[in-house]
């Protein structure tokens, strides 16, 4: 008779539960027993390389760069584009040429647009 | 070797095949394996700590070769060093923030008593002011063999630690600090120079 193969994961499930949870019971068991806990606001304060820490840990950054991040990266792609077509300029036939323009053209007036709308200024 | 097992016996059962410890022994037999050293270096003696750890001199075969990069992972603090007074405080506030039981190991004439720049405005004269020093490394580097042997003695210090007791380990006596107070920076000095409680000035004979 096999046993049911989901039987296996049970097992899994139980060594997985064991293993992490003995070594915490065992060293719950020994600071209650033997080792006293010391505390204390230097042990307990955060470690930052032995300097006293400043400021809060919860602090937020701005969102300015991602329109600009935003932009970047279409204009990133645009580069990647314009490579091989420069390369292939010579061979290229007219259709192929005004192709890669209206490509440009979108771009560009995205650009427009984007700047007409005050993205690229810095929004305070 | 506990004093409640008499040795003969427990030989004798060893021979049978049957082992027979304390609690105190594998306790103690765990932590003198596992030493793992906070990772900083101060001048140039951590030149010789890091050829320790390399693998010429090989630190692992010892259980040490764990270098933490945090404190709240370590139990030795190597100070491997020149201490400046800038960063005497700095090396308090890492000895504060390991967890116990924790060990020093004062490595070198400079984190002894400032060495070469004793008379330096800018040295502090020795670790040993502000934190308790297990062992102390002469030498200007020690070698390698030192900071083996440095270790060594250490080992032998943790296995004589006793669990229960009057006389046991500092960090299961609760009356006894794992935290001693950071320096400040003075006008002229770190305030205090020295922390009274660790720190006991040599005395010096003049006869
Ligand atoms: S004891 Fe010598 S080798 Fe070590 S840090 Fe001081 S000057 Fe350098």
């Amino acid at each position: 008779m096999t046993p049911d193969p989901y039987f296996f994961i049970i097992i899994f499930v139980g060594v997985a539960l064991v293993f992490p949870l003995l070594p915490l019971a065992l060293a719950w068991l020994w600071r209650r027993f033997f080792q006293p806990p010391k505390p204390g606001a230097e042990k307990n304060a955060t470690y930052e390389c032995g300097v006293e820490s400043i400021g809060d840990a919860q602090i937020q950054f701005r969102s300015q760069y991602y329109l600009y991040a935003i932009i970047f990266l279409i204009f990133d792609v645009e580069a990647i584009f314009l490579v091989p077509f420069a390369v292939a300029f010579t061979g290229l036939p007219v259709g192929a040429f005004i192709a890669i323009l209206v490509f440009l053209l979108l771009l560009i007036e995205g650009l427009v647009w984007a700047w007409s709308k005050g993205c690229l200024n810095w929004s305070k | 070797m506990s004093e409640q097992i008499d040795e003969g016996l427990r030989s004798e059962l060893q021979r049978q095949g049957i082992w027979v410890t304390s609690m105190q022994d594998l306790y103690n037999w765990g932590r003198r394996s596992s030493i793992w050293p906070l990772q900083f270096g101060l001048a140039c003696c951590a030149i010789e700590m890091i050829a320790t750890a390399a693998s010429r001199y090989d630190l692992a075969r010892f259980g040490g070769e764990i270098f933490r990069p945090s404190p709240r992972q370590a139990d030795l603090m190597i100070v491997a060093g020149t201490v400046t007074k800038k960063m005497a405080p700095q090396i308090v506030r890492l000895y504060n923030q390991m967890p116990d039981p924790k060990y020093v190991i004062s490595m070198g004439a400079c984190a002894i008593s400032g060495g070469p720049f004793k008379e330096g405005y800018n040295v502090l004269k020795g670790i040993d002011r502000y934190i308790p020093v297990d062992v102390y490394i002469p030498g200007c580097p020690p070698r390698p063999e030192a900071l083996l042997h440095a270790f060594m003695e250490l080992q032998r210090k943790i296995d004589e630690q006793k669990l229960t007791g009057a006389d046991r380990a500092e960090h299961l006596n609760a009356a006894q600090p794992s935290e001693f107070p950071v320096p400040a920076f003075g006008a002229h000095d770190l305030e205090p120079p020295a922390n009274p409680d660790v720190f006991e000035p040599p005395k010096i004979d003049r006869t």
